[in-house]
């Protein structure tokens, strides 16, 4: 029993050795530790394509967190890293694709669409409001209303 | 008619976006090297670690870079294409062992036949991202000048290779 009990503590302590490992800071410098997450938050991992590297466990994901730590230790910026990645990987890895006139759709796509949206809208509200208000009503039909109303209303009319 | 007609237009505008993101393989990313220049390495062989073997040895020939390792399922899928080609000595293929064990990768050629021309070891793995590499197996088409012009994502399967892969090589041999 008691080796059963230790067993299933031991069990649901491994997720946690898993987030050791993936973890990784660097001993010294806690800077250039901020700077490698951060950027390894901006790329995508290839192998599981919907993490980041930093989230990612994967191995290839591992690889390319040493070589942001590397650059970095190297003393390359930011941007430098970010390009090393792009040149091999292309514009995938980076989360925040770049302004070109391949991704001009990807970018202004959403808020053109929205914009025609919203245009349509106003277009129909004020077009429907103009046939409500251009139709008033005949004497025919208050006559109509008047007696589908009952008499209780007979009296408040002016 | 008007009615129905915008409504079906923006619907079939629709249906033939969706169909074309259907049919794009997520997996298949278009690598940024293609008509570049392969990245230079000088890596230990496989068979002979004291010797090496770098991209410009290979300079004035066209040649398949094929990626592959003993942990990896796929390259014993496209393994036997690999061997058929090189059967039929039309090009070198030359193997990057990737994060493999040097022993693992000996036994595996071993046991399923060693279709390369040669193969280096990449034990950490570097030259694999200087070369883009997220999926193993992975082929390259190198031609003459050491541009990369092709780059096969997963298994050489025989269809890549008649239709895509073989024609392009080719091509490249003759100019």
């Amino acid at each position: 029993m008691r080796a059963t009990i230790l067993l299933l503590i031991l069990l649901l302590a491994l997720p946690f050795a898993a987030c050791a490992q993936t973890a990784q800071p660097m001993p010294d410098d806690p800077v250039a530790n901020k700077r490698a997450v951060q950027l390894a938050d901006q790329l995508r991992c290839l192998v599981c394509q919907n993490q980041t590297i930093a989230d990612s466990n994967a191995e290839l994901a591992l690889d390319l967190r040493r070589q942001i730590r590397e650059q970095i230790a190297e003393g390359k910026s930011d941007g430098q890293i970010v390009d090393f990645m792009v040149e091999r990987y292309g514009d995938f890895v980076l989360y925040r694709p770049p302004l070109k006139a391949t991704t001009l759709f990807l970018w202004f796509g959403p808020p053109v669409l929205l914009l025609l949206g919203i245009i349509f809208l106003l277009r129909y509200l004020s077009s429907r409001r103009k046939r409500v208000e251009q139709q008033p009503l005949s004497a025919g039909d208050r006559r109509v209303a008047e007696a589908l109303l009952g008499n209780e209303n007979e009296g408040e009319r002016k | 008619m008007n009615r129905y007609l915008i409504p079906l237009a923006v619907f079939m505008v629709l249906v033939v976006f969706l169909a074309i993101g259907l049919r794009l393989n997520p997996r298949e990313v278009p690598s940024p090297l293609i008509g570049k220049p392969a990245p230079a390495f000088q890596l230990a062989q496989l068979h002979e670690s004291g010797k090496a073997l770098g991209k410009e040895d290979m300079r004035g020939q066209v040649w398949l870079l094929n990626v592959w390792a003993s942990w990896c399922v796929s390259c014993r899928e496209e393994h036997p294409v690999l061997l058929e080609l090189a059967k039929r000595n039309v090009v070198p293929i030359y193997g990057l062992n990737y994060k493999d064990k040097r022993d693992d990768a000996l036994g595996w050629l071993k046991q399923f036949g060693d279709p390369y021309a040669l193969s280096v070891v990449d034990g950490d793995g570097r030259v694999g991202i200087d070369y883009g590499v997220y999926g193993v197996p992975e082929t390259f088409v190198i031609d003459k000048a050491g541009v990369i012009r092709y780059k096969q994502i997963g298994p050489v399967t025989p269809e890549a290779l008649k239709d895509k892969i073989l024609p392009l090589v080719q091509q490249l041999q003759q100019s």
